[in-house]
């Protein structure tokens, strides 16, 4: 039993990882753009298809076909933002953006369904049914690479963040938006970089999630994004350090759960987060509410 | 809303009523009719979506799981006391209430947070409920539970449902109607606008907005209840489908969010081109992207709705043809003030 | 009246309100002033609700209001304006005037069905409206109005519940000269018929006019607090403005 603990608390870090990554990039798509980016799933389950094409079709090796999705998908990040995000006006305009981002989402969804149908699909390496023997446990090598992509991945955002020009520029912006502009940064490119950023990390996170779910459609989504949204809603909207530790900590306890009962599982994701909201509805690390609504 | 304003709408009203009415008389295709039993329900089921998020402004993307609990509550009575045939219906107040029960709790947790977490609360109730009603024997687990089959003449099978689903479409409007001049409808547009001003002003959140919640819930649940009757069974991924909640929010945005007729206008348009093209087009992936596409282009190009902006289209000319007047009549007068609200709707 | 007892509040490092002690006699104009970032706001906030106190307490007539939510501030019969102007953009004039509560409940016996508005609550709210001079405006979307209109309509909207004291929150700021004097006029009515005023400034000749008793606040305490001519001598008070030690003249002078 306590073998298995360990074993699901491995797992559930590891896992954590790769959901932290994701999460980051939808919690610093909020802190910034102050919208709710609910196509993050699906656009998940894209760079997961991405991947499996340059796989499947190319013979490329999925870490390297990164070098062509992260890119690829910033650029499509880029596209969201300008076409869909950037026109809307008006004192409805989070609401308005998120159904936008939603519109989206479904546009994807279907455009998946006509082109690939709706069978599952695998991604596939050598390296996915590979593992290591670490300490008496067996961690699956995709895991640990994919862990250590995701912990490289953040260490770079949080250098981007407080070591470069236009990090500051990403802070400044987060903190007030008017403030910044007076100070002369252009907050419609500040904008429109770090949409583009959020979804590049999902170009990564598809690659994991294609890797280890052991199958994916179309329709993957729309766990994904749930999962998404509680973590940074537990974590608090904009910390990307609440994402993190969120992110870890409901994955590892989905994990411990799921020694029990592998049924009721899933929905202690959920009910952690109603659990939490009701006791601090500003998350774990959220932010005070700065506006009234 | 002036006096001959109120009686071209009521006017309207009552031409649309009529029309619906005698629709299934006129028309005996049973696919028509079938659509227009599932036009009519969503059409409550929107109406009711916007007595809350229209006129409070919190987007909920988690009504279907009053909707299948409706269904479900409908589903389980029936078997347990045995009921069919005509005597279903009467399990319809007990659906809202059931949701009722629901809406108060989940209410008090979700409306204590901001706008953007309240969505995403919404999100996991809602799949809590799908995942539960998974996983509970009671609902039938991933089967589901099947409605009792009512033994009626083939030809005008549905027409109760479609009458049923009538009332409760008028009973709702009608509420809505009630809402939206009540003193409890201006606190909650208030609340919409500027909720901790609201609260300088006396205005109690909290009672507010789940008065609303509640109330939206009850009709859902109804709406549910009668869904599932009609099409025989409940199943978690449609008895709780994330489509409902996006085909509502269309209907509602197109329509004219916090506006009396804009769901019923947006339910009327969009049910019946959806069902259409889900017909048409068998493959329906197609449909979604045209949903996606929809919607996109009523957030970007319409963002107030069809019935707000047709409006705004009718006062200004209104005020360009009074001004003209005035322009030509005596120098002296003032000239008609614009954006007169037109009490249409905003 | 409205006595706010050795408050404090920080936000993350910062002290806004340090042992802050002010207090309000009923039926007067009483001003509070000082520089940005001295706390005025937060007080505000703290006086009807909005913020929490990390020590201290608000009373009114003797009653303890600490932490009260705002909706049971404003029944107790308090009423504040906000420093950037809060209306209703998407109700009309007249539904912005309607939504506040009267004291005493308003239809009751009707319940929250009523229709907006009962009969005697519509007419208060276009006499106010005629009060304040924006009746012409009655049916128009809020959001349509100038900056200065905004401000009656927030004004009046507070006014029509009939409040004991009403807070008020730069209510000349960013507003034209002759539209000033017109609220201050408005504001000398109503305090001549009962209403107690407390009033946030930086318009340092609308304080002393109007007020017959002046606050300083500077980084969140009490430097200074009289007549409006004694505090507008202090040095203590020309300090916190101008963070220059003055005294050496005016003890020359006066």
């Amino acid at each position: 039993m306590g073998r298995q603990i360990y074993e699901a608390i491995a797992d559930g870090i590891l896992g954590g990882g790769v959901y932290a990554l994701m999460a980051v990039g939808l919690t610093l798509i909020f802190g910034v753009l102050d919208i709710i980016n609910i196509a993050q799933g699906i656009l998940v389950v894209l760079g997961a298809y991405l991947s499996y094409v340059l796989s499947v079709h190319l013979h490329i090796d999925l870490f390297v076909g990164l070098l062509v999705t992260v890119p690829a998908m910033f650029v499509i990040g880029v596209a969201i933002q300008w076409l869909f995000i950037r026109p809307l006006r008006g004192r409805d305009r989070t609401s308005m953006s998120l159904l936008a981002a939603y519109a989206v989402a479904l546009i994807i969804e279907g455009a998946l369904y006509r082109i690939f149908g709706p069978n599952y699909v695998v991604l596939n390496a050598p390296y996915i049914t590979s593992s290591v023997h670490l300490f008496g446990f067996y961690l699956p090598d995709i895991y640990l690479y994919g862990f250590a992509l995701a912990v490289a991945c953040v260490a770079a955002l949080y250098l981007m963040l407080y070591r470069t020009r236009f990090g500051r520029s990403v802070r400044a912006t987060m903190q007030d938006q008017t403030a910044a502009r007076l100070i002369g940064i252009d907050v419609n490119r500040v904008a429109a970089v770090t949409f583009g950023i959020g979804v590049a990390v999902t170009a990564v996170g598809g690659m994991m999630f294609g890797a280890t779910s052991g199958g994916f459609n179309p329709n993957s989504g729309y766990d994904l994004i749930s999962r998404l949204l509680a973590i940074i809603i537990l974590g608090g909207l904009g910390s990307i350090g609440g994402a993190l530790a969120a992110a870890v900590f409901m994955t590892t306890a989905e994990a411990l759960v799921d020694i029990w009962s592998p049924d009721w599982a899933v929905v202690v994701f959920y009910a952690a987060l109603v659990l939490v909201l009701t006791i601090r509805p500003a998350g774990l690390f959220g932010r005070a509410p700065v506006r009234a609504q | 809303m002036t006096g001959s304003g109120l009686a071209w709408r009521g006017g309207g009203a009552l031409a649309v009523l009529a029309v619906l009415a005698a629709f299934p008389l006129a028309v005996t295709n049973a696919t028509v009719t079938t659509i227009g039993v599932d036009t009519l329900v969503f059409a409550a089921a929107a109406v009711a979506w916007n007595i809350f998020s229209g006129y409070s402004g919190y987007i909920s993307l988690g009504h279907a799981v009053f909707f299948g609990a409706g269904a479900y509550t409908v589903g389980i009575a029936a078997r347990a006391w045995q009921l069919a045939g005509g005597t279903v219906f009467v399990l319809l107040p007990l659906a809202g209430g059931v949701a009722a029960g629901l809406a108060v709790p989940l209410g008090l947790i979700a409306l204590r947070v901001r706008r953007h977490t309240f969505v995403v609360i919404t999100i996991a109730f809602f799949f809590i409920a799908q995942l539960t009603a998974t996983n509970l024997s009671v609902t039938g687990g991933s089967s589901g539970i099947l409605a009792p089959s009512p033994n009626w003449d083939a030809a005008t099978f549905n027409d109760p449902f479609y009458y049923a689903a009538l009332a409760l479409l008028v009973a709702t409007t009608a509420a809505s109607w009630l809402i939206r001049g009540s003193r409890f409808g201006l606190q909650l547009r208030a609340i919409r606008d500027d909720e901790d001003r609201a609260a300088g002003l006396g205005v109690r959140p909290m009672p507010v907005k789940l008065a609303a919640f509640v109330v939206s819930a009850v009709v859902t649940g109804m709406a549910g209840g009668l869904w599932f009757y009609f099409i025989g069974q409940a199943i978690p991924q449609f008895a709780f489908d994330p489509l409902f909640d996006l085909s509502v929010v269309v209907m509602a945005f197109f329509g004219g969010l916090g506006t009396i007729s804009g769901p019923l206008l947006g339910a009327l348009v969009i049910e019946p081109a959806q069902q259409y093209l889900t017909l048409q087009y068998t493959n329906e992936y197609l449909s979604e992207i045209l949903l996606g596409v929809l919607l996109a282009a009523v957030i970007l190009g319409l963002p107030r709705g069809v019935i707000p902006t047709a409006a705004d289209r009718i006062a200004a000319i209104r005020a360009r043809r009074a001004s003209r007047t005035a322009d030509a009549g005596a120098a002296g007068r003032q000239p008609v003030a614009g954006a007169r609200a037109q009490g249409a709707g905003r | 009246m409205l006595t706010a007892e050795a408050v404090s509040k920080a936000f993350g490092g910062v002290q806004a309100l340090r042992d802050c002690t002010v207090a309000v006699e009923q039926g007067t104009i009483a001003g509070l002033i000082g520089p940005n970032g001295s706390g005025k706001t937060t007080l505000f906030n703290i006086m009807t609700g909005y913020e929490r106190v990390d020590a201290g307490d608000v009373y009114l007539g003797g009653r303890r209001i600490t932490n009260l939510a705002p909706q049971r501030v404003f029944a107790l019969g308090i009423g504040r304006t906000f420093q950037l102007t809060r209306i209703f953009p998407r109700l009309t004039v007249l539904e912005n005037m309607l939504v506040a509560a009267r004291h005493g409940g308003d239809g009751r016996g009707l319940g929250p069905l009523a229709r907006a508005g009962g009969r005697a609550h519509r007419r208060r709210a276009e006499e106010l409206l005629e009060f304040t001079g924006i009746a012409g405006h009655a049916g128009a979307l809020a959001g349509t109005l100038s900056y200065g209109q905004r401000k009656l309509l927030e004004l009046s909207a507070v006014l029509v519940a009939d409040p004991a004291i009403v807070l008020l929150d730069e209510p000349a700021g960013g507003v034209n000269p002759s539209l000033i004097l017109h609220i201050a006029g408005r504001i000398r009515e109503l305090n001549a018929a009962g209403t107690t005023f407390l009033i946030v400034e930086h318009n340092m000749d609308f304080v002393m006019e109007l007020c017959g008793n002046v606050t300083v606040l500077d980084y969140g305490t009490v430097v200074a607090a009289g007549p409006p001519d004694a505090v507008r001598n202090d040095p203590r008070v020309l300090d916190a403005y101008l963070g220059i030690a003055e005294a050496d003249d005016d003890a020359a002078a006066g």
